[in-house]
This record gives structure tokens, C-alpha cells and sequence, in this order.
């Protein structure tokens, strides 16, 4: 049993082989064929890591080690993967919604010439191998392979049409800002390495009780730092939206199957740390919760199909982080999940819809579109439902765990939780209305044009749409059905179940309730706002919300620009007048004392040194040859 | 030489530099271009042959030793010595000449021959500097190297070469005079008046540590030059913008990893007090030249002093972990000498063909090359994301290492300000590294990159290699750690002198 755990490395060899068949001959191979290696790589590890889980549902496992990736003197970095309950539920995300928007961007991206559409499938093949890499690693330095590995491939598709200045430029802001979130890593790893001297799991954990608590602290709190970029959260969540340049099958891939998830993971497969860090707790349960609620209100105020969706992403992501910080890893994960599922499915959809359009984002323009694309429409209303957290979709029983771990944590939590909830109501359902119902506000042509996507698009939609309604019965509370969490069950062998509810379940029932009527409420609301649509200007609050806070402009007042002042003055002033400057008058003394000695006469420096060495070649010679 | 069959075993290091000194001197002789240019790729291909074969075959302190009486009037003798460093350093060498002559095929020379000849007599000095295991010996390959390049900067080149050139002999040239002094100095120290390396590492036990200060600064004034450290760089820039391509890849590529190299051999084992004492300083200096260099290479609109001014920031790095005096940054060092040698040989040669295809360095002028020349794009971006050091490059691991190293320092009571320091460098080489290949390569054609074609075939193979490299040393790392471990840890006990100020 344990032995066969040693095969887990084909989970990422698999897709890494479908990287280079496609990236090296896609100018030899047939679309067809392409797709093919592209898909069929995927699945083949999808079907390997339903295979693991089943291998370690009874609590088994394993670290699997193959080689010696970095050694000096004692210092050892082995390339090894460990595989658990955790990141077994993390293959099965990763490949499965991998696997169904592979397929889905076979019709997609169709349009695409017989090169770029293997470039495209080689890079998809490539961002699931880094993110398998992520979460099978079994140490921090494997972990960081994929987390800059998954950075880079969102670099690559975030631009992958890259005539268009303005995608390059996300796709560079993308990996920049990813950048130092790794700088942030990096510095935890240099601080774990110096005190525990291991950076794998379960040295690191075991050592980790006798580390003091400001080491502790500031370890985790680096650490959170990385995790706010690669997961979107406030301060480095900006990168995110403007991710939207890259074809819409990579926003799903980003949003759901894997990067936005690789910082929560690695703050849940580090809980020993967090766990005895109660300060980076607390301040990862308030940025999240504090990116929930800005996230939201944004998103309110959007008019680009994506970008709705991309800031749903953000502020979702927050729900998730203020559960980790309350210590409700479980809720988290089982977030993670069920937010994979609708994510990927309201991003296909959008697909779909833009598909429809001809390229059209921008919402203002769209509308009544429900009787032209049937099953986009019911797939869309199924996300936005479970988005929502409408009983029993699946959204409605993570986010009721998250909720209710926070209300037992502290009541101001869960206040404004509630409150970001009921906004996420309001925004996606705003959404729902402006694109589907009401009349259609776009041109002649676009109406014409109107049409349902093949089935290799519906086809994964009404996949999706299952798993999103369904996807929450993994984890139904006590108080519907005893033992009824399986998810918490599987999970517990890594996560181990946080001491008693405090919550009796009368306040549990009424708290669900609340929420669901309120929730209700708010879509009614936003269906007497939207449902007769007239584009207007912003105004006052709703212009600052539209401008997103005007925080890429703030980070530009404060950092970039004057960072880059200082480089300019640095490499045209003080580069060239001062530090050269001195080097020019010292060169000028050397040239007037050699002038006064007529050493080095008319410049012929060279030659002296060359005599010089000649003479000590032919001492050489002569020792050589002459001596026996 | 001392004939028989028993020493023709330890030829290897004396193989490492008589090939490419006779071949060198042939070269001058040579009337036609074409046959010069093949007899130097053929001899350099022997050359590399020899170096892997002192990696494999022969690999084994028998094999790599070599001693004979050399100015032995004057306490100074023949003795090379390919250790792991060596091995590391040479092979750096041995490949890189290759490569330069095959990218640069097609490139067309006044006076080919002597062109040639000069290279081929800089290899023989670097591999001796590399291998050298006297000081004299050392101290006379360092010239060696120097003067080929002081003859191959000022005649072939841009316009400006003549002050460029002369800015770097001015530069090289007083430091190897402070050298040599220092150099004389501890000769006359030495208890058996020798120029030999264990005299030398004798004395780092003897000299007070005032005495130690000042021959300190002497050599480090030298390798600092070299690498070059922050504020000693200014010669760098503006040789590289004006040199020929094959002479800049070899400063850049190895010539700037003799600082490095001497460093380790011959400044903390020989004045190790004052290598302590001075760490701090030598530090401050080093961190600061990798944010400056990073900064102003975010500013630089011309292709080559960009990658001038980045190579600052890397070697920077690598002399900031030699006084951490961990074994995992003495680790990471060595492995980067050989890694940012690839890395940099790689990005000139793709710098090289964007001048050639478009007839531009101006990254300002360029734009949507990717559409032209894909293969040139493909390779570009591979090379840069491991100038940046992404994981699975080559780069990573050195910078890992070497972070880790200072992080870990035990030398210095600011490690972790120096760590932070050094290692936000990672954010800002992304910056400029991406903004250059997105100006570059994407976006849409104009008229200068309208008439780009791909790269040929030639090109395609060399940088092929330098992908398999980088990506090799990526995943297996270990290849290249394994053969200098030992040195690295002999070297730190060498110059462990920590003991001495523990009371402190």
C-alpha cells in the first residue's frame, strides 16, 4: 500500500509530458492531436488521483522521496512528494476542473491557428504541473517550485495575445506583484531554514512548539504575506483583475482549479505554524474579511462580465482566509471546493456568453440573452445561486461553516461576514439580470449573432452545474444529518476537528435562517433594480467604486513613480556625474603622473605589460626546456 | 618536462592551458580567415573534450595535479591543481569558447587571425588563473588574461572603444599593481620565502590583523575591480556597449568570475581576520551595488549596458555571500559562478542576434519581434526567466543558496538587513528583465522589426545548449554541488576564524 504511493510522481509527470509533446512539435501536429495530448494528459492524472484518494481515504500516507534536489554539508533539500488527505482533495480539484476546462478550450479556442493553439494547450498543461508540483510537494522548497511555476504560466497565458500591449503589460503586473508576495516567502524560508535547519513538513512541524513565539510570528506572518498575492488579498490583490486579459478558459483555470488557491493551501498545510501564532491569526482573519468586503464592493459597481467575476474571486478568497484565520481550516478547504466548482462554472458560462457575443465584455451592452442561450442561462443562474449561498446549493453549506465559525470566533465578524454575503447576493445577481433578462442593448449584428455554444462548451457547464448544486452534500452540518460531514471526516487525519461547537443548534438553525432570508431579500432587491436596465453615469460613491478605490492609482502615486524617479536618478545623475565622475579624475591624476614620469608615452601602456608578460612566458620557456 | 610515463597522468591541468596557448599562438601565423576561425572552434572543442574528461574519466587527484620547478630562485614554482572550483570554472571555460565561436560564426573580423589568437591566449590565462596553485603563477595568468583583452577591446569594436578600453586598463591596471604588491608582501612573510598556496594559507594564522587590513584591501581592490563590486563597476557599462560580442560574452561570462574565483583562493583562506573584520563592510558595499544595479538597469534603454548593469547586481550577490562564510552560500556560489556564466553567455547571444536582425540595441525602438523571430522570443524568454532565477532554472538554486547563506550568517550581526536587502533584488530583476522582453518581443511590428527574420540554425543549436543547461542544473543541482562540497567546507575551516572574536 504504502509503496504504491511511490507513483504519485506521474500525477505531474503526465501533464508536464503534454507540455513538451505540444510545446515542441506544435507546428508538426494537428489541432486534433493537439487537443488530444492536451486533454488526455490531464486525465489520465485525474483518473491516477481519484486512485490516491481512495489510497488514502482510511487516513494513509505517504512521503514519497526520489532524489536529492539540493544538498550542502548537512543542509538537505530532498525532491519528495507527500500525499494526504489534504493534498489528495487538492489532485482531485486541480485535474478534475483542470481536465473539464482543457475541454472546454478545445471549441473555445478553435479560432486559434494550428501553433498558437498547441502554445495555448502547452502552457494549460503546464500551469496544472506546476500546481501539482504546489501541492504535492513535501517540503517548502518543492512547494516553491510550483508557486513560482504556477506565477510564470499565468505570466504566459495572462498575455498570450501578446500583440496587445495592454495584455502584456497584466501579464507583467501579474508576475510582478507575484513576485514580492515570493520575496515574502522567500524571507520565511530563510527564517525557517536558519532556526529549524529543515524545510521539510514534518521536521519543520515537529520543531516548530520549541521556536519562540516572535520567530513563529513573523514566519507566519511572511508567509501570509505570500500568500496575499498569489490568493488576491489586500495589499497585492491587484494583479487579479487586470488578469482578465488572458482567454477566458485561463481566468476559470486561475480563479478555480489552481493559483488563487496555492496561498491557502500552504496556509492550511502550515496550521502547526499558524496555530501557535494566534497574532497572524488574527491579522489574516481581518485582512480577508476586510478583501471580502472591498472585493464586494467593487464588484458592485463593474461592467465587464470578468471583472464582476474576477472581484467575486477576490472577495470569496477572502471568506476563505478569514476561516483559516478563525482556526476553521475545514470550513476553508471545503470553501475551496465548492467555490471551484461554481467559479469555474460562472467563468465558462461568461465564456459562453462572450462566445455569443463575438468578443463583447461589457455587460451594459448585453441583455435578454436568457432565451438565445438556454443552458448558459440555467448553468449561470445555478452558479449564482450557489454563489449566493442559497439552500441547498453548495455554496450555501460552506459558507454557512465559514459564517458560523466566525460568529462562534468573535459577533463583529460575523456581522460584517453577513453583511459581505448579502453584497455578494447583490452583485452577482445584478450580473445575472443585466445579462440575461431585460431587453437586448447591444448592436444589430451582435443580436443576429446570438447563438448557444457547441457541446464541447455546454457539455462542461452542465457538468459544473452539478457539482455546484451538489457539491455541498459533502459536507452537511449535524443538525440536518448526523455524521452527514464527510468532508471534515476525510479531512481530519491532516485537520484534525477544532474542539466543540459552542453554538447550540437552535442559534445554528436561526443564524441559517437569517442568512437565507436575507440573501433572499437582497436578490429581490436587485430584481426590482436590474430588471429594466438603463445604463447611466456614476456618480459620487459609485464612481469611486467603479474605480475600484482608485488603488492601482494610489500604488502608483506612492511606489512606483517614485521608485522610479530614483532609478532615473540614479542612472543619469549619480551613476554617471558622481560615481564615474571620481573614477574620471583619478584616471585624468594617472594620466598626469605618467605624463611627468614619461612612462607611458604616447599612450602605449599596452605594450610595457605585454613586455612584461612576454618575458615572464619566455623565463617560463627556458625553466621548461632547459632544464634536464 | 620531467618526461616519463608516470606524469603524463597528471597532465590534465597543464592540457587545460597549453592547448589553447599553442593554439593561439599558431593562430597568428594563419594567413586565411575561414581556417583560423575553424582551427580555434576545433582546438576549443578539444579543449572542452578535456575538461569533461577531468570531469569523468579522469576524475581523481592523480589526475588533476601537476607540479614542475619553475623560478625556483625566486621561491616559486610550476604547480597547478584542478580542485572542484577548478573543475567548475574550467568547464565554464571550456564550454563558453565553443559556443561564443559558433554563435558568432558568421561575424567578420579585420585582421581574423590575430582576432583568434588573442582569444585563444585570454583562454590559456583564464584556465590558469583557474588552476593555479602558486601565487606568482597566479599573479601571472591574471596578466595574461588581461592583455588579450585590453588588445581585443580597443581594436575591435564600437566607436568609443579606445575610452572604454582605457577606462578598464586604468582601472585593471592599478589593481593588479596593488596586487602584486600585496603579493610580494606576504612572500616576504612566509616562513620558507615561497609563492606556494599552503605558505600563503599559512600565514592567515600569523599576520596580525592590522597587517592583514591593509594587504586585505590591496587584493580586494583587485578582484573587486574585476567582478566588479559597487562603485568600482563604471568600466563595465560602457565596455560591454562598445566591445565586440565575443569579447564581452568572455568578461562577463568568465573573466568577472576570476574576482569571484580569487576571492574564495586567495582572500579569506590567506587574510582571514581581516576577511572578518572587513566582512561587514565588504558586505554593505556588495548589497548596495545589487539594489543600485538592479535600479538603474530598470532605467536603461540600450540592450547591453541593461544586461551590463544586471550582471552587476548577480556577481554582487555572489561577493556579499563569500564573507557570509556559510557552507551553503560557499555552496551557492559556486554553483552560480557556473550558472550566471551560462545565464549571461546565453542572454548576449540573444541580444546579439536582436542587433543583427533588427540593427538596433534600443529596446525603445524594438517591439512585436516575437512575430518575426519566434524561436528567438521562445529562447530569449527561457534565458531571461532564469536570469531572474525562476525555480527549475539554474539560477534558483544559486540564489536560494546564497540567501539562505547570508540569511544563516553566523559572520555578521546584520544578516537578516542584509538578506532582505540583497533578496528584494528578486522583484525588481522580474521588472526589468519582463519590461524588456515585452518591449522587445511583444506587442505589434514597426518598421525596425518589420524586416526581422528567425534565427539560423547555428544559433538555434548554441542557445539550445545553454536551455539544456540551465534547465539540467534547474532540476539537478546536485551535479555541480557534489564536485565542490569538499572544497567548500576545507576552505571555511581554512578560514574559520571566529573563535578568535568570540569574546567579543
Amino acid at each position: 500500500m504504502q509503496n504504491a504511493l511511490q507513483l504519485v510522481w506521474l500525477i505531474p509527470f503526465f501533464p508536464l509530458i503534454g507540455f513538451l509533446i505540444n510545446g515542441l512539435f506544435r507546428k508538426q501536429l494537428s489541432k486534433s492531436l493537439i487537443a488530444l495530448t492536451g486533454c488526455g494528459t490531464i486525465l489520465v492524472s485525474f483518473i491516477l488521483s481519484v486512485w490516491v484518494f481512495l489510497q488514502v481515504k482510511n487516513g494513509n500516507s505517504d512521503v514519497a522521496e526520489y532524489f536529492n534536489f539540493i544538498s550542502a554539508g548537512s543542509f538537505k533539500v530532498p525532491f519528495a512528494f507527500q500525499v494526504d488527505a489534504l493534498s489528495s482533495l487538492f489532485l482531485l480539484i486541480i485535474t478534475g476542473i483542470g481536465f473539464i476546462i482543457h475541454v472546454y478550450s478545445t471549441s473555445y479556442m478553435k479560432d486559434e491557428t494550428g501553433e498558437h493553439y498547441g502554445r495555448y494547450f502547452s502552457y494549460l498543461n503546464l500551469f496544472v504541473f506546476s500546481m501539482l508540483l504546489l501541492v504535492m510537494g513535501a517540503n517548502y522548497v518543492i512547494m516553491y517550485l510550483g508557486w513560482e511555476g504556477v506565477a510564470l504560466c499565468s505570466y504566459l497565458l495572462i498575455g498570450y495575445w501578446f500583440k496587445n500591449t495592454e495584455y502584456s503589460k497584466a501579464a507583467n503586473k501579474a508576475f510582478i506583484m507575484n513576485r514580492v508576495g515570493d520575496f515574502a516567502f522567500l524571507l520565511a524560508l530563510f527564517w525557517i531554514v536558519s532556526k529549524t535547519g529543515s524545510v521539510s513538513f514534518d521536521v519543520v512541524f515537529s520543531k516548530a512548539s520549541a521556536l519562540g513565539t516572535s520567530d513563529v510570528t513573523i514566519i507566519t506572518l511572511l508567509l501570509f504575506i505570500g500568500a496575499t498575492a498569489k490568493s488576491a488579498q489586500i495589499p497585492l490583490y491587484t494583479w487579479l483583475p487586470d488578469a482578465m486579459a488572458g482567454p477566458t478558459p485561463v481566468s476559470a483555470l486561475i480563479h478555480a482549479a489552481t493559483m488563487v488557491n496555492a496561498g491557502i493551501y500552504m496556509v492550511t498545510r502550515s496550521k502547526a505554524l499558524y496555530s501557535l501564532a494566534p497574532l497572524s491569526q488574527d491579522v489574516i482573519a481581518i485582512t480577508g474579511l476586510a478583501t471580502a468586503i472591498l472585493a464586494a464592493t467593487i464588484a458592485m459597481k463593474q461592467n465587464d462580465i470578468k471583472k464582476v467575476l474576477a472581484y467575486s474571486t477576490v472577495s470569496q478568497l477572502g471568506y476563505i482566509f478569514l476561516a483559516l484565520g478563525v482556526g476553521a481550516y475545514t470550513a476553508g478547504i471545503f470553501h475551496v471546493m465548492t467555490h471551484a466548482f461554481f467559479k469555474a462554472l460562472l467563468f465558462l458560462a461568461a465564456g459562453s456568453v462572450i462566445h455569443a457575443m463575438g468578443g463583447e465584455q461589457d455587460i451594459r451592452r448585453m441583455g435578454g440573452m436568457k432565451g438565445k442561450l438556454k443552458i448558459t442561462y440555467i448553468t449561470f443562474l445555478v452558479g449564482c445561486l450557489a454563489i449566493s449561498g442559497i439552500p441547498p446549493f453548495s455554496g450555501f453549506f460552506s459558507k454557512d461553516a465559514i459564517l458560523l465559525s466566525a460568529y462562534e470566533h468573535n459577533k463583529i465578524l460575523y456581522v460584517v461576514a453577513l453583511f459581505g454575503a448579502l453584497l455578494t447576493a447583490y452583485y452577482m445577481f445584478r450580473l445575472l439580470f443585466l445579462t440575461f433578462n431585460g431587453s437586448f442593448r447591444g448592436t444589430e449584428e451582435q443580436q443576429h449573432h446570438l447563438h448557444e455554444s457547441p457541446a464541447a462548451m455546454t457539455i462542461p457547464l452542465i457538468i459544473l452545474a452539478v457539482l455546484s448544486f451538489a457539491g455541498g452534500f459533502a459536507g452537511i452540518p449535524d443538525i440536518f444529518l448526523k455524521g452527514g460531514d464527510a468532508i471534515a471526516e476525510f479531512l481530519s487525519p491532516v485537520l484534525p476537528p477544532e474542539g466543540g461547537k459552542t453554538v447550540s443548534h437552535s442559534t445554528e438553525l436561526i443564524l441559517m435562517l437569517l442568512t437565507t432570508v436575507l440573501v433572499l431579500a437582497v436578490i429581490v432587491l436587485a430584481w426590482f433594480r436590474f430588471r429594466k436596465y438603463k445604463p447611466e453615469e456614476e456618480k459620487g460613491l459609485g464612481k469611486f467604486l467603479k474605480n475600484k478605490w482608485y488603488v492601482d492609482e494610489l500604488y502608483e502615486k506612492i511606489i512606483i513613480n517614485p521608485l522610479d524617479r530614483f532609478g532615473a536618478f540614479l542612472s543619469n545623475v549619480f551613476d554617471r556625474s558622481v560615481v564615474d565622475g571620481l573614477v574620471n579624475i583619478v584616471g585624468r591624476l594617472v594620466n598626469y603622473g605618467s605624463r611627468q614620469v614619461r612612462l607611458l608615452q604616447s599612450g602605449q601602456v599596452t605594450s610595457y605589460v605585454l613586455l612584461m608578460v612576454l618575458s615572464m612566458l619566455l623565463i617560463m620557456a627556458v625553466q621548461f626546456f632547459l632544464r634536464k | 618536462m620531467s618526461g616519463g610515463k608516470g606524469d603524463a597522468d597528471n597532465m590534465i591541468p597543464v592540457l587545460f592551458i597549453l592547448i589553447p596557448l599553442v593554439s593561439g599562438l599558431t593562430l597568428f601565423f594563419f594567413k586565411n580567415e575561414k581556417s583560423a576561425r575553424s582551427w580555434a572552434l576545433f582546438s576549443s572543442v578539444v579543449t572542452l573534450f578535456v575538461s569533461v574528461s577531468g570531469l569523468t574519466f579522469f576524475n581523481d587527484s592523480n589526475h588533476l595535479k601537476f607540479s614542475a620547478e619553475w623560478l625556483s630562485f625566486l621561491g616559486s614554482s610550476f604547480s597547478v591543481k584542478v580542485d572542484g572550483m577548478g573543475q567548475v570554472l574550467c568547464l565554464l571555460t571550456a564550454i563558453s569558447y565553443p559556443v561564443i565561436f559558433l554563435a558568432t560564426w558568421k561575424n567578420q573580423y579585420s585582421k581574423a587571425s590575430s582576432f583568434f589568437g588573442l582569444m585563444m591566449l585570454e583562454q590559456a590565462g583564464l584556465m590558469g588563473v583557474f588552476v593555479a596553485m602558486d601565487a606568482l603563477l597566479f599573479y601571472f595568468f591574471w596578466e595574461m588574461v588581461l592583455i588579450p583583452v585590453y588588445f581585443l577591446c580597443s581594436r575591435w569594436g564600437g566607436e568609443k572603444r579606445v575610452q572604454a578600453t582605457f577606462k578598464f586598463f586604468i582601472y585593471t591596471f592599478l589593481g593588479s599593481v596593488l596586487m602584486l604588491v600585496a603579493i610580494i608582501y606576504l612572500f616576504s612573510q612566509t616562513s620558507d620565502h615561497s609563492f606556494s598556496i599552503e605558505s600563503f594559507y599559512r600565514l592567515s594564522k600569523i599576520l596580525p590583523a592590522k597587517t592583514q587590513g591593509w594587504v586585505f584591501w590591496l587584493f580586494f581592490a583587485a578582484f573587486a575591480i574585476k567582478m566588479p563590486v559597487f562603485p568600482f563597476h563604471t568600466w563595465q557599462p560602457d565596455l560591454y556597449e562598445q566591445s565586440n560580442t565575443p569579447t564581452t560574452i568572455v568578461l562577463s561570462g568568465v573573466i568577472v568570475k576570476m574576482g569571484v574565483f580569487a576571492c574564495i583562493r586567495w582572500l579569506l583562506p590567506v587574510v582571514s581576520v581581516a576577511s572578518f573584520q572587513w566582512g561587514d563592510v565588504v558586505t554593505s558595499l556588495a548589497v548596495t551595488g545589487i539594489l543600485y544595479a538592479s535600479l538603474i538597469a530598470i532605467q536603461q534603454d540600450d540592450l547591453k549596458r541593461l544586461v551590463a548593469y544586471s550582471s552587476i547586481a548577480h556577481v554582487g550577490l555572489m561577493c556579499a555571500t563569500i564573507f557570509s562564510e556559510t557552507t551553503i552560500g560557499f555552496q551557492g556560489v559556486m554553483i552560480q559562478m557556473f550558472n550566471h556564466g551560462i545565464n549571461i553567455i546565453g542572454l548576449w547571444i540573444v541580444v546579439e542576434m536582436i542587433g543583427k536582425q533588427t540593427g538596433t540595441r534600443k529596446i525603445s525602438e524594438l517591439g512585436g519581434l516575437a512575430q518575426k523571430a519566434p524561436s528567438l522570443a521562445i529562447f530569449a524568454l527561457i534565458i531571461g526567466l532564469a536570469n531572474l532565477a525562476l525555480p527549475l532554472t539554474n539560477a534558483f538554486v544559486g540564489e536560494f543558496m546564497m540567501f539562505n547563506g547570508i540569511f544563516s550568517s553566523g559572520a555578521t550581526r546584520y544578516n537578516v538587513i542584509f538578506t532582505v536587502l540583497a533578496a528584494a533584488s528578486i522583484i525588481l530583476v522580474s521588472i526589468y528583465i519582463l519590461n524588456m522582453i515585452r518591449k522587445v518581443f511583444y506587442g505589434n511590428n514597426n518598421e525596425v522589426t518589420m524586416a526581422a527574420n528567425d534565427i539560423k540554425w547555428n544559433h538555434k543549436l548554441v542557445l539550445s545548449v545553454i536551455v539544456i543547461l540551465i534547465i539540467w542544473l534547474g532540476v539537478y543541482p546536485d551535479s555541480i554541488l557534489n564536485l565542490t562540497q569538499g572544497l567548500s567546507e576545507t576552505i571555511l575551516k581554512q578560514s574559520d576564524v571566529m573563535h578568535l572574536f568570540s569574546g567579543k
